[in-house]
């Protein structure tokens, strides 16, 4: 990720966040690493059980769809907020700011379990439908996979909305209104001009976002119920609740590989200071 | 060469503006405006930054509402017709090419608005391209071409739909100076190709001057003074159209006395004898002569001319013409310019003469 113009004293800049990820990161992945090839026994054991195990590829398999879902769900809402927030009025845009901003300042629990408050069985949602006669049963919200991608829609919309407002924002204004001046329509301007100039944001936000959501723990472990375990929580499953320490590793190699492939693929397609905007 | 469009069957639109004001809170930035704009001319809207110019352009485009007034297009009100019902062709400060398109699919883009046949697409695009010169470059995006091409990419564009008006905003304000005088000449030989009304803001005098049927020149929201090159240059009605147009020396007058086509007023102890372009009843008044219409000689020229005597403190060599520092008896500074190749060098600190014809000078009101 460093330059090679970056001269040696601007690395001492670098250095704690350089020494942090080292010592905390690193050097105890490592470690990861080395379990995954030895527990129980030396040997590529763990990666063809890995390649076997019919519960492992469902996990695999499940987390890969509910992190589509979720980066789909995410981006449009993204782009919605994003939209109001660069070219609304400024009551608009104070509005957007707050959507924004607010679930930053609230912990990934407290807002885990405010959905589940909200979507599960007895929760706000069905007995509001309930008691209005709309519904004789609850409707399963919660405790499975809708609830586990509500929850992390909910969480991810922020983290998309900055690369995709920064994108909007560095559109010049003059091309919107040379199309306008040649009669395009607005709804014509948005989807053939002001959109396609967007899509180096949204590859970005997607990628983030995709990204972001293949490591996630706390969401899908109280909004799943453990009925839709994701990758991660299997890794825990695996090391805290089980003496099987060699898999679970095997799994966080593989995770962390993908995750890099991923983030190759995004320097390919973008810089990554557009992302920050 | 394809010509689908002959001088005179496009679909040019005359355009009258009356009364239009426009204010931005507090801030007045056009005052009253009112201005005809013929069929097929080649108007220029001059002006310093700030003058109203390029507001003025965004009301006709339809991009910006005035405050007061109307706009009509061949006697229909348009003054609440969105931009995008105008159809005007317009180019842009800076092109507003769209980056993700090619050259060719933005050039196709105002047609596929208006519902074109692909085929008539193709062959509309593949005529303009040829017409301003950028075969070879169809499939290249904007970001990879010289600012040249970019620029005649944004006139192929705005010209490719046949609009009865096209609009221009500074185009050629990124380019260096031959790029520029090329593009110029191109922009004249468009005008005259298509026959479309072309309205063109610049803040660039020699521009306006030199592209022009006629110059609209504003300053503080104000239009000061509409009229052909020519007129504007060499009659102009007050003195900051004088200045704005080219270098003038003024020369302040004591008492002007009109008779008939002439007035006649004292600088030093030398009668001046101007033409009376203006009325100015009573008023202090100063003689205007350009530059290159006084000459430096060692005794008075008499015949049809006015003299005044000068010490030279300085030239300035330009290559074809050089230009002469003096100054009047009484304090005040001039400017000659002469062209190199017939006058030999004048000594600076020697007494001269500074003639120039009747016709030449004329009258503007003082401080005005």
């Amino acid at each position: 990720m460093i330059g090679k113009s970056i001269t040696s004293r601007k690395i001492l800049l670098l250095a704690p966040l350089l020494l942090f990820l080292g010592l905390a990161y690193v050097v105890p992945f490592l470690g990861v690493v080395r379990w995954s090839f030895t527990m129980p026994e030396v040997g590529l054991g763990q990666y063809r059980a890995l390649m076997t195990d019919p519960l492992v590829q469902s996990v695999f398999i499940r987390t890969l769809r509910i992190c589509l879902i979720v980066t789909a769900a995410v981006l449009v809402t993204a782009y919605a907020i994003a939209y109001v927030w660069v070219r609304g009025s400024s009551v608009q845009r104070m509005l957007a700011e707050f959507c924004i901003l607010v679930p930053f300042w609230i912990s990934v629990l407290t807002r885990a379990f405010g959905w589940l408050a909200m979507l599960s069985n007895r929760g706000l949602i069905n007995t509001w439908l309930q008691s209005a006669g709309i519904i004789s049963e609850p409707l399963a919200l919660a405790r499975n996979e809708l609830g586990v991608i509500i929850g992390m829609t909910h969480f991810l919309i922020p983290f998309a909305v900055f690369p995709i407002a920064s994108a909007m924002r560095s559109i010049d204004e003059r091309v919107l209104l040379a199309a306008r001046g040649m009669g395009a329509s607005r709804t014509r301007i948005f989807w053939t001009v002001f959109v396609p100039l967007t899509y180096g944001g949204l590859i970005g936000a997607g990628l983030i976002v995709f990204v972001f959501a293949l490591g996630f723990f706390v969401t899908p472990a109280i909004l799943g119920g453990g009925r839709s375990v994701m990758v991660a929580e299997l890794v825990y499953l695996r090391i805290f609740q089980s003496p099987d320490w060699g898999l679970g590793a095997a799994i966080s190699v593989v995770l962390v590989l993908f995750i890099g492939a991923l983030l190759a693929l995004m320097r390919r397609f973008i810089k990554p200071a557009h992302l920050i905007g | 060469m394809p010509q689908s469009m002959q001088p005179g069957d496009a679909k040019a639109a005359e355009i009258k503006a009356v009364s239009i004001g426009k204010t931005f809170g507090a801030f007045h930035a056009l005052k009253n405006l009112s201005l005809d704009i013929g069929r097929g001319e080649f108007l220029t809207l001059l002006g310093p930054s700030g003058s109203g110019k390029t507001t003025f352009l965004m009301i006709l485009a339809g991009f910006t509402a005035p405050t007061t007034g109307r706009l009509m297009m061949d006697g229909k009100d348009i003054t609440d017709v969105p931009a995008e019902d105008r159809s005007y062709g317009m180019v842009f400060q800076g092109y507003a090419l769209f980056p993700h398109l090619t050259v060719e699919q933005n050039i196709a883009f105002p047609l596929k608005v208006r519902g074109h046949s692909s085929a008539d697409v193709k062959r509309k695009v593949a005529e303009i391209v040829e017409r301003v010169g950028l075969t070879g470059h169809e499939k290249k995006l904007p970001a990879k071409l010289s600012g040249g091409q970019q620029q005649r990419v944004a006139l192929a564009r705005a010209l490719v739909f046949e609009p009865s008006v096209l609009l221009l905003d500074e185009p050629f304000s990124a380019l260096d100076k031959n790029l520029r005088e090329m593009m110029q000449q191109e922009v004249k030989r468009l005008h005259q190709e298509t026959g479309t009304t072309f309205v063109f803001v610049t803040h660039d005098q020699s521009e306006a001057l030199a592209l022009s049927s006629r110059v609209a020149i504003f300053n503080h929201g104000e239009l000061l003074q509409v009229g052909k090159p020519q007129d504007v240059y060499e009659r102009p009605s007050n003195r900051f159209v004088a200045e704005f147009l080219g270098e003038i020396n003024l020369l302040p007058l004591d008492t002007v006395e009109l008779n008939g086509e002439t007035a006649a007023g004292k600088f030093e102890d030398r009668t001046i004898v101007l033409n009376k372009s203006i009325t100015l009843a009573g008023k202090k008044a100063v003689a205007a002569v350009r530059p290159e219409h006084m000459f430096i000689s060692a005794s008075p020229q008499t015949s049809d001319c006015n003299a005044i005597t000068c010490r030279v403190e300085g030239a300035t060599y330009f290559g074809a013409s050089t230009k002469y520092h003096l100054r009047t008896r009484s304090g005040t500074s001039l400017a000659v310019s002469m062209p190199t190749a017939s006058t030999s060098p004048i000594a600076p600190q020697s007494d001269v003469w500074v003639s120039w014809p009747v016709h030449q000078g004329f009258l503007l009101p003082d401080g005005g």
